[in-house]
């Protein structure tokens, strides 16, 4: 390039920006000699793609006739083929060019082909045709006397070169490896390097010139053939263990500044050198002790030198803990690198967090304490805006995870999953769910469900491993056939309710599963068959038998959140009401007794989502048991534990905020089980059986271990600010609570549980007019039903033969009284609810009350806002007979959560061939249709609980505060169909889910005369909407209360609000007047038409 | 097989300033890395890391002023080591350009490559003395 060209450039700045307010091409024309410089500037004061675009095949074009033309000089050439580069640099296709940058490269002089083989770097690929036509002017050039073309000649090999041409040059680039020059050496050993990588073979027999190279009076020499020794020590690393002590020996003179002050960086020696060192002596020194010994020093010190507050020093830093924990270990080391680790994750710089937590991913299988010192910190990141970090905490938490986290992290990485679009990372996460789930899911149902969210996101990219272990796990199964056939129901179960949600469509791979899993669905009968012949009863569908087993568990489930007593010394007793009993006298004699009652049941309410869940002193338990393992952990945890504390000490005042408090929750249930057994865990956790369903006993058995330990630990001499203050805090409100409520408590169990028992049967609002029985035929065999003749033929009574003919199993379906909506001379349609476990079942009866057939019968729904129909299959046959009734049913799904809308549709039919009739109408739904009782046991609770993010809470004061919580939950179990899953003292735990599947969790809490609701769902929603219909059920019981206005979600629909300030309204007004407000609320606000008028003006 | 995939260094706007590729990749494959990275870079916070994943592979980037100066590398390498080798990559531009800015790299985009080839070579870092390479840089200065 001429100096012209380069003055012309060195100025551009100023002359670029007048040239944009400027008009262009006139300046243009005036300042630039050089055609790049246009070409470039034009380029740039351009807007648009198009524009762009224009310009460079036009651009192209031109090249093309230049490079091709004979006249066209080697010097023009060069200045064609920067442009060219130019071009081909912006995505545009400069092929033409290719053969001409190799003719540069060969023909021009040293600038010229300096342009030439730049050209031929940037164009080619090492596979390309073209390159060995470069061959001969590399041979040339490595020949030549002159330096800068050996150089250039070297730089080029070492970028691309056709791998069956390295004969032609190696002896060339061996006899380089003597050169004077240090410059030349250098790249001679990359070059050999690039030949390593691309044909190894070709360069075994001068592994001796490598190490030649390896102890090379230049550092640069040396430094290179670094690059080499990494590849080959990764490969064989037996083969150099020799060379142990050469690399020890250089990192110590690096490390001690002994390095030519050139290669330092910001004043630290040579880091990137040292960095391929400390990897180096990682991988020499794996499960090697010899080995490992002789670099103890060395990393000890790398250790102690990198201080500097500077990135590199970092960068060093997490080299060399990288390689204390690859290697042999050394406690004293392993504690050092420990703390650095800490450094990095307490760190306030983002990259650093980042790699400590990268770091802890790494060290985890071999010291899962150091996680548990930083839990808070991981459970921080677990949130971060920063999805890279989020990523990383995740695939910490996937090396943590155990039987008893299982639930809570895999909710977590499917809520990264649902977020990600990136097909690596969906295909990574679906694996590692799969893998996680098949290991350690804790039931049938969760298995089935996590492989569904498995399937419907990951189907089309997953590795096809996962849907044959899947299958493999459903047709193989386990030791116990029952369980097997509980899967195997369950999977074919939800895979029925996931298809008969329309116009959702799933990706091949789920659908090939499914439709697997029906094929086989022949296995049944042999098992139906066989156990009825047994004697066993018919068949009941698995929820029913579910709802059976937790009506026997019910008796159980006196254990606080799912933990067993057995450590309380309450073991001996057989009998709940034993226990209940004998906590209760307790309570009421001595102090001390009470207080053991009292902690006992505090440690087992803690484990899982008590408040306080912290793990201290698990960890100090920790430290006391690891004791025996070579590494010292107990100083470690000590020293980690104080930082946490000063930690806690600054950042936080005396009372820790609401959100620390839920972190710690969050962290008890994730880190459970990685103190003192994480290592059988990690064991477990290594082992290759594939499908290792844990039962929920073996967690028991551990947690009630735990919580004798845990309780233990109570008093110890723990000492944070922040933790006892609260716990402190915990206690006065339990003392304060104590008195009446054990009472209360005891009391309320056996009668609420009492009646769940007996009648496990949620109720809707229409309880007084359901029939406990349903036309089976609607349900389940989609049948036309043909009666005989009736001569007054009222639906109703027609109705009641069908419910005569009722199959037993699903007598357990509610159903709402058959309702006409719309009749004329010829029929009449009724409908009715089916409650159905997994949607609303519409059933519209049409009844032909005349005596002649009815053709071309259709019954047609109209498709509503937020509510998905589906027609059910069977009324296929257009005609109905004479004096006869048929039926059309439609599931109906709510699409997203609201009080109320309409269903309306048309029913028309032809009488004899003659006029066409049409009849319209339309039925009501409420929310309420659409909640199912949610049956999940108290540490499913738990754990759901911690994983929701929407919550809404709400205080009400009761009137009646002896008997407000009992009959308030009684009242809510009925109402709204609500499942109470336990009540431990003054708190109450309800769940329900929004059909589909959309959970809803309820923690009531008498405190005085107040009621605290508090609810949490996975739908932003639903937990208001719950809210307001469960003070809908409160105002209908005790009218004295006002109905609070429920804090309003901005994702409620406006009709939602209107209906809220109604309400408001109506109970004020009915105080007034002194009657009930329930009655008036629950009636008048089901018509829409009184929203309208009120809202404006509560509104203003 | 090799550390570093490709280094890039784009402006604000996703105009390319330099590719350098250090594994095949055919001309369409260019462009979407190209498109991809922009898109996966620009919208990231200044509080977040300098690190994010790409496919299988994860970027190193930093941003100087409008222009982002990314390297491509294996998931399982030293973040930092990168981080920094990028930022001696700068400061070497700096030198050899005397406070250089975005438009000494876009008219002298040839020679950005040469530096490059100075310090990235069969994708390792190769030189990361300064002083050395500069020497080297001014000695092929010298020539023209």
């Amino acid at each position: 390039m001429s100096d012209i060209v380069e003055k012309t450039l060195t100025a551009l700045p100023g002359l670029f920006l007048q040239n944009q307010s400027a008009s262009g091409p006139a300046a243009a024309k005036a300042s630039f000699s050089s055609r790049l410089g246009g070409l470039v500037r034009g380029i740039t004061a351009l807007t648009s793609k198009h524009e762009e675009e224009k310009l460079i095949q036009q651009e192209l074009s031109n090249l093309k006739a230049t490079v091709s033309a004979p006249t066209t000089t080697l010097k023009m050439m060069k200045e064609c083929m920067v442009r060219l580069i130019y071009c081909e640099m912006l995505g545009y296709d400069a092929s033409f060019g290719y053969i001409h940058a190799i003719k540069l490269a060969q023909q021009g002089n040293l600038l010229e082909k300096r342009v030439g083989y730049l050209a031929v770097s940037l164009f080619l690929h090492e596979s390309h045709e073209l390159l060995l036509l470069l061959v001969n002017t590399v041979v040339k050039d490595l020949q030549s006397t002159n330096l800068v073309e050996v150089c250039m000649a070297l730089t080029i090999v070492s970028q691309i070169f056709p791998r069956e041409m390295i004969p032609a040059v190696l002896p060339l680039i061996e006899d380089k490896l003597q050169h004077s020059k240090e410059i030349i050496r250098r790249k001679a050993v990359l070059a050999l390097y690039k030949f390593y990588l691309i044909a190894p073979n070709q360069v075994q027999h001068i592994h001796i010139k490598f190490r030649k190279a390896l102890c090379d009076r230049d550092v640069g020499v040396m430094a290179a053939s670094l690059h080499i020794y990494l590849r080959m020590i990764k490969e064989n690393s037996s083969a150099y263990k020799d060379l142990t002590g050469s690399f020890v020996t250089i990192l110590k003179q690096v490390v001690g500044g002994k390095l030519p002050i050139d290669f330092n960086y910001h004043s630290v020696p040579a880091p990137w050198l040292q960095i391929q060192l400390l990897r180096i002596l990682g991988l020499l020194g794996k499960d090697d002790q010899r080995t490992s010994e002789l670099m103890y020093d060395v990393l000890d010190e790398s250790l102690r030198r990198a201080e500097l507050n500077h990135n590199v020093t970092y960068a060093i830093l997490f080299e060399c803990v990288h390689t204390v924990y690859s290697i042999y270990p050394k406690s004293e080391l392993l504690e050092k690198a420990a703390k650095c680790i800490g450094k990095f994750v307490l760190s306030p710089k983002i990259n650093l967090k980042y790699l400590g937590l990268k770091a802890l991913t790494y060290v985890i299988q071999q010291d899962p304490t150091l996680a548990l010192q930083h839990q808070m910190t991981i459970i921080e990141c677990l949130d971060h805006p920063d999805p890279i970090i989020k990523r990383e905490t995740l695939e910490l938490l996937y090396r943590i995870t155990n039987a008893q986290n299982i639930t809570v992290i895999v909710q977590k990485m499917l809520e990264y999953l649902h977020q990600s679009k990136e097909e690596y990372i969906i295909v990574n996460l679906v694996g590692k769910i799969a893998e996680l789930a098949e290991k350690y899911a804790p039931d049938n149902a969760w298995f089935v469900q996590t492989m569904n969210a498995v399937f419907s996101v990951g189907g089309d990219v997953m590795h096809p491993d996962i849907p044959n272990n899947f299958l493999r796990v459903l047709a193989e199964g386990f030791d116990d056939e029952t369980e097997n056939q509980q899967l195997r129901l369950y999977a074919v179960q939800s895979y029925f309710t996931l298809l008969d949600v329309e116009n959702v469509f799933y990706p091949q791979r789920f659908l090939q599963v499914m439709s697997w899993v029906d094929a086989s669905l022949s296995f049944l009968d042999g098992f139906v068959a066989e156990e009825l012949s047994q004697g066993a009863a018919p068949y009941k569908p698995h929820h029913q038998r579910q709802e059976e087993k937790l009506s026997q568990e019910k008796v159980l489930s006196f254990e606080p959140y799912g933990l067993s007593f057995s450590s309380s010394g309450f073991s001996g007793r057989q009998s709940p009401a034993g226990i209940s009993l004998g906590s209760d006298i307790s309570g009421n004699s001595t102090e001390t007794g009470l207080k053991e009652t009292n902690s006992l049941k505090l440690e087992g309410i803690k484990k899982l989502w008590g408040k306080e869940g912290y793990l201290p002193k698990k960890e100090s338990k920790t430290g006391d048991e690891t004791e025996a393992l070579p590494v010292p952990q107990e100083n470690i945890i000590m020293e980690n534990v104080d930082q946490i504390i000063t930690k806690n000490d600054q950042s936080q005042a005396l009372t820790q905020s609401k959100e620390e408090k839920e972190k710690q929750l969050l962290a008890s249930s994730l880190f459970v089980g990685l103190g003192s057994e994480s290592t059988i865990n990690l064991l477990g956790k290594a082992d290759t059986l594939s499908h290792k369903f844990r039962r929920k006993s073996k967690v028991k058995e551990t947690k009630s271990g735990q919580t004798t330990t845990a309780q233990n630990m109570t008093c110890s001499s723990f000492s944070s600010s922040s933790n006892v203050t609260y716990e402190e805090d915990y206690y006065l409100d339990h003392l304060q609570d104590r008195g009446d409520k054990e009472v209360k408590k005891f009391s309320l169990n056996s009668e609420l549980l009492d009646s769940e028992s007996l009648t496990e049967l949620p109720l809707v609002e229409k309880i007084s007019n359901c029939r406990l029985s349903t036309p089976s035929l609607f349900a389940d065999n989609n049948m036309e039903v043909f009666h005989p003749p009736q001569s007054t033929a009222a639906s109703v009574a027609n109705e009641i033969s069908l419910a005569a003919s009722l199959l037993e199993e699903t007598t357990e379906h509610m159903h709402s009284d058959l309702m006409e909506v719309c009749n004329n001379e010829t029929i009449s349609v009724s409908s009715y609810k089916i409650w159905k476990d997994e949607c609303l079942l519409m059933v519209w009866s049409v009844f032909n009350k005349s005596a002649s057939e009815l053709k071309s019968a259709n019954l047609e729904i109209a498709p509503a806002e937020n509510f998905k129909i589906t027609e059910q299959p069977g009324c296929c046959l257009p005609v109905i007979e004479a004096e006869s009734t048929k039926n059309f049913q439609y599931s109906v799904q709510m699409e997203k959560p609201f009080t109320e809308g309409n269903l309306s549709g048309f029913i028309n039919y032809q009488v004899m061939d003659t006029h066409s009739v049409q009849l319209e109408f339309s039925v009501n739904l409420s929310l309420l249709d659409f909640i199912r009782p949610l049956k999940i046991s108290t540490e499913d609770f738990g754990k759901l609980w911690l994983s929701f993010a929407n919550d809404v809470k709400q205080n009400v004061k009761m009137s009646e505060s002896q008997a407000a919580l009992p009959s308030t939950l009684k009242a809510l179990q009925q109402e709204l169909r609500l499942h109470v899953v336990d009540i431990i003292g003054n708190e109450g735990l309800l769940a329900c889910q929004l059909l589909p599947s959309i959970p809803c969790l309820l923690h009531f809490r008498v405190h005085g005369d107040m009621l605290a609701l508090w609810f949490r769902s996975s739908c932003s929603t639903l937990p208001d909407y719950l809210l307001y219909q469960c003070q809908k059920v409160r105002a209908w019981i005790d009218p004295q209360v006002p109905v609070p206005i429920p804090c309003f979600h901005p994702g409620l629909t406006r009709a939602f609000k209107a209906e809220c300030f109604v309400s408001v309204f109506l109970s004020s007004r009915c105080k007034k007047h002194g009657k009930s407000g329930g009655d008036l609320v629950s009636k008048d606000s089901e018509s829409p038409g009184h929203l309208c008028i009120v809202y404006p003006e509560t509104q203003s | 097989m090799i550390w570093i995939r490709f280094i890039l260094i784009q402006n604000r706007a996703g105009k390319t300033r330099l590719a350098k590729w250090y594994m095949q990749f055919d001309d369409d494959e260019k462009q979407k890395l190209i498109e991809e990275v922009h898109a996966v870079v620009t919208v990231r916070d200044a509080k977040h890391t300098n690190f994010v994943e790409f496919r299988n592979f994860k970027i190193i980037y930093r941003r100087y002023a409008g222009l982002y100066f990314c390297i491509c590398v294996d998931v399982n390498d030293n973040n930092l080591a990168y981080l920094e080798a990028i930022h001696n990559f700068v400061e070497v531009l700096n030198e050899y350009f005397h406070n250089v800015c975005e438009l000494d790299l876009v008219f002298n985009f040839y020679k950005v490559y040469t530096v490059v080839d100075e310090m990235f070579l069969a994708g390792e870092i190769r030189e990361t003395s300064q002083t050395k390479v500069l020497k080297q840089l001014l000695m092929l200065q010298s020539l023209e």
